[in-house]
């Protein structure tokens, strides 16, 4: 069989946090439906978007991740209440530090309700060609050494 | 350490797209695995022996699976490596199908090479875990019911008859909802009251439950087996105690005949203290705060007439709402739909032209108990030509994008009733599509056909307006030839309830893209929520008929059952804990928490493990870490970042 896949070009890799009720929900349902999106992403499922530290995310930068995908329910839908309004303050400062290294366009929060399978895919897809577009993080072998 | 990893074939579903042979054989260089197979269907009765026998063969500490979404499998999982000695809480999953497989049908290689990364990263987790303890708790014996239509009442009965204290909480004065409104019920034609009002007797009936009409839920806190309500009982100015249901003040109000009377769609009029309709139940009067003379000014002549009226004392127009607590250890929720307003299609001329109604007005024109007593009459007169226009609002890519289920057959229904009672009368049913996929259904579609029902059909496309002509009302459909019409009737859509914004910010369950409730799984658990002990009861989750109604209403009440039978639950191990060297007593943790679960306990915060749910907030605010959640620690996502990103491990 011929493998398709162009393995030369710059294949991102993208952390994804994902909360369990919506957006993990959500990405179950772009599989069960058959929507179709780049295999970029790698998920760690947390129970509440609020879980995530922003230490998280510089840590996932500073290995060398190319882009950061932190999704929970829409405003207002956070399975522990308000949860999700807490992260969004948080990414909100974190990006002021993000902003200063060059890094605030690698680090996307998105809100992905359980029925939106389609979205998934679609915020996915998104992000990566935009993260393809920006090339590797260019921290990545600095941190390295 | 000891780590199994399983990788699941899932017939073809996973190893159509990810090499299964190739994960399997790569975790095998993972740290700390022991062994690593692959298989059909890890699920199945002997993929689990598999399992158990090489944790008892190997002495396995840990356990990772790979393969479907562990919302799907991980409780079976969990029991499976339990029985067979490990800790259920050293187990771990990696979703390569829902995430994978399925997601990345065309990219086999890249799809393998994900699937590898999920289970180093599933792996490197579970190296971390630690054995977690389940700890019960007691069960409240007592369930609420929100909503008081047929899926209510259904729910009520069945959880009061299992011997469970049932409280049946309805918004407006009466149980009895939508489908005390309906005249007779297709395709059997019963009447709806008839089989409704012995149900509703019932309910007033019975030593279990605890009726609580004019009322709404204002707040739910705690969780499955412990939840505590709050309802507010809305001032009825009336004393319920008192009232016999003589509807003396009714006759005696100033308002009578005057205000609008919503139960008969606002056909017919009421009075400003009244009851929604004759077998109300509670048969209790209620005063509508937004028209009573004397409410809204102070003074309703020398002295309000229904106070003279009432033999009974009843009348109290100082009345307050009040505001009780409930203790229960499941939540039904029943609270029903709403019916589209057709006014936001203007091309159909409702509320312009007045030979134009809706399928719910025609059936209260056509009802006995409604405000013709029976009669189909429009200005007066009984029509002689009568045109049905189905689908509404319904199956509109603009608007409500489903099928609402019912209009086919309430419109068949209605277009037998003219024909039954007005015998020359002409019947034309614009359809776009007519779905008779019930029990009897499509028998009684082909019984009005042959009483001599012209159905036309159009696509759904198709433009269509209703001009006002004199006394009549012209019919334009694209493709046919106009129709001058004494009556139309539009089968509007079923919409969820309106005021559901409010509804769901006090349940915090989700909805869906059709705005109706979600249930966690479409098939295989339509009655959950992704709040376990609430469940969902009928029209709120999507349209039903009244069989699928009562049917999904009968399997809520079991389900809410079960807890409230068991008499004690387990609670998630899975909750914060502190560690105490490192907490300050800053007191960050104690302000966040959505739970009011942490305290400061001699300047070190403290979980109550009971309260606490889970969500690690408190986690990601902690500044020095002392606050971790169990099986999501720091270190444990940390070590998933880490090895997800490595190009070895
Ligand atoms: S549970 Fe989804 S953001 Fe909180």
């Amino acid at each position: 069989m011929i493998e398709m896949d162009d393995k030369s070009d710059f294949e991102p890799k993208i952390i994804g946090f994902l909360c369990n009720w919506c957006s993990y929900a959500g990405a179950d349902l772009a599989g069960v439906s058959r929507f179709q999106y780049p295999a970029n992403v790698r998920v760690i499922r947390v129970m509440c978007s609020s879980r995530i530290d922003p230490q998280f995310v510089l840590k996932a930068l500073t290995e060398g991740a190319d882009g950061v995908l932190i999704a929970g329910c829409h405003p207002g839908d956070c399975h522990y209440i308000e949860g999700n309004y807490r992260t969004r303050r948080r990414i909100a400062a974190l990006d002021k530090i993000l902003e200063k290294y060059g890094l605030s366009d690698r680090v996307f929060l998105e809100w992905v309700s359980a029925s939106e399978g389609k979205r998934f895919a679609e915020v996915v897809t998104d992000i990566t060609n935009k993260l393809k577009e920006l090339g590797p993080n260019p921290h990545k072998a600095r941190w390295e050494i | 350490m000891k780590i199994g990893v399983y990788v699941c074939e899932c017939g073809t579903n996973i190893s159509g797209t990810v090499d299964v042979a190739d994960v399997a054989e790569y975790a095998k260089s993972l740290p700390n695995v022991a062994v690593s197979k692959y298989y059909k269907y890890m699920c199945s009765d002997p993929g689990q022996l598999l399992i158990k026998d090489d944790i008892k063969e190997l002495g396995l500490t840990h356990v990772v699976v790979a393969s479907c979404s562990p919302r799907m499998h991980e409780p079976t999982f969990r029991t499976v490596v339990e029985e067979a000695g490990m800790n259920a809480y050293c187990f771990e999953m990696a979703n390569i199908r829902e995430h994978c497989s399925w997601a990345h049908m065309h990219e086999k290689f890249k799809a393998t090479e994900k699937a590898k990364d999920l289970v180093k990263m599933s792996v490197a987790k579970a190296a971390l875990l630690e054995p977690l303890e389940k700890k019960q708790v007691p069960v409240t014996p007592a369930a609420l019911v929100i909503g008081g239509g047929i899926a209510g009442i259904q729910t009520a009965l069945e959880i009061a008859e299992s011997g469970f204290k049932t409280y049946l909480v309805e918004s407006t004065p009466s149980i009895g909802g939508r489908m005390a409104q309906l005249d007779k019920t297709f395709p059997t034609m019963d009447c709806s009251a008839c089989i409704l009002t012995p149900k509703m007797v019932d309910v007033a009936r019975h030593p279990n439950i605890e009726l609580l009409t004019y009322s709404e839920v204002t707040g739910i806190d705690g969780y499955i087996g412990n939840f505590t309500v709050t309802v507010k009982k809305k001032a009825r100015y009336v004393d319920i105690e008192k009232c016999v249901g003589c509807g003396l003040c009714a006759e005696a109000c100033r308002l009578k005949d005057r205000v609008d009377d919503e139960f008969n769609e606002n056909l017919g009029k009421r009075s400003a203290i009244y009851v929604p309709f004759p077998q109300a139940v509670p048969l209790k009067y209620t005063i509508d705060p937004e028209k009573c003379i004397f409410l809204k000014t102070g003074k309703c002549g020398d002295s309000p007439p229904c106070v003279g009226a009432c033999a009974a004392d009843a009348i109290n127009h100082q009345q307050e709402d009040e505001i009780i607590e409930l203790d229960v250890g499941t939540i039904v929720v029943a609270t029903g739909f709403d019916l589209y307003d057709p006014s936001q299609k203007p091309e159909y001329g409702y509320g312009k032209i007045k030979n134009v109604i809706t399928g719910m007005e025609f059936e209260r024109l056509v009802s006995a108990s409604g405000p013709t007593e029976g009669h189909i009459e429009i200005n007066g007169k009984e029509p002689e030509k009568v045109v049905f226009i189905q689908c509404v609002g319904s199956r509109d890519k603009e608007g409500n994008e489903y099928c609402s289920r019912v209009c086919c057959m309430y419109t068949a229904k209605h277009a037998h009733l003219v024909r039954d009672k007005i015998p020359g009368a002409e019947v034309i049913v614009y359809n776009t599509d007519v779905r008779a996929y019930g029990k009897g259904f499509e028998e009684f579609y082909v019984r009005v056909m042959d009483e001599g029902v012209k159905y036309l059909r159009r696509e759904l496309d198709d433009q269509i307006e209703v001009v006002e002509n004199g006394d009549k009302a012209i019919v334009k459909a694209e493709g046919h030839p106009d129709i001058e019409a004494d009556l139309v009737v539009l089968a509007t859509a079923i919409e969820q309830k309106k005021d559901i914004a409010d509804i769901s910010k006090v349940l915090k369950i989700s909805r869906g893209a059709d705005n109706f409730f979600l249930e966690i799984h479409p098939k295989l658990r339509p009655m959950d929520t992704a709040t376990s002990g609430i469940f969902l009861g009928g029209c709120c989750q999507g349209p039903k008929d009244i069989p699928d109604t009562v049917a999904q209403a009968s399997g809520a009440a079991a389900k809410a059952t079960i807890p409230l039978a068991q008499g004690k639950i387990d609670l998630d191990p899975q909750t914060s804990f502190v560690i105490e060297n490192n907490c300050a007593g800053c007191g960050l943790c104690v302000e966040a928490c959505p739970y009011s679960a942490i305290e400061l306990m001699d300047g070190k915060a403290e979980v109550n493990e009971a309260l606490c749910r889970g969500c690690g907030l408190c986690s990601a605010t902690c500044r020095s870490g002392a606050i971790q959640l169990k099986g999501l620690t720091d270190h444990q996502l940390i070590s998933m970042i880490k090895s997800s990103l490595s190009e070895v491990f």
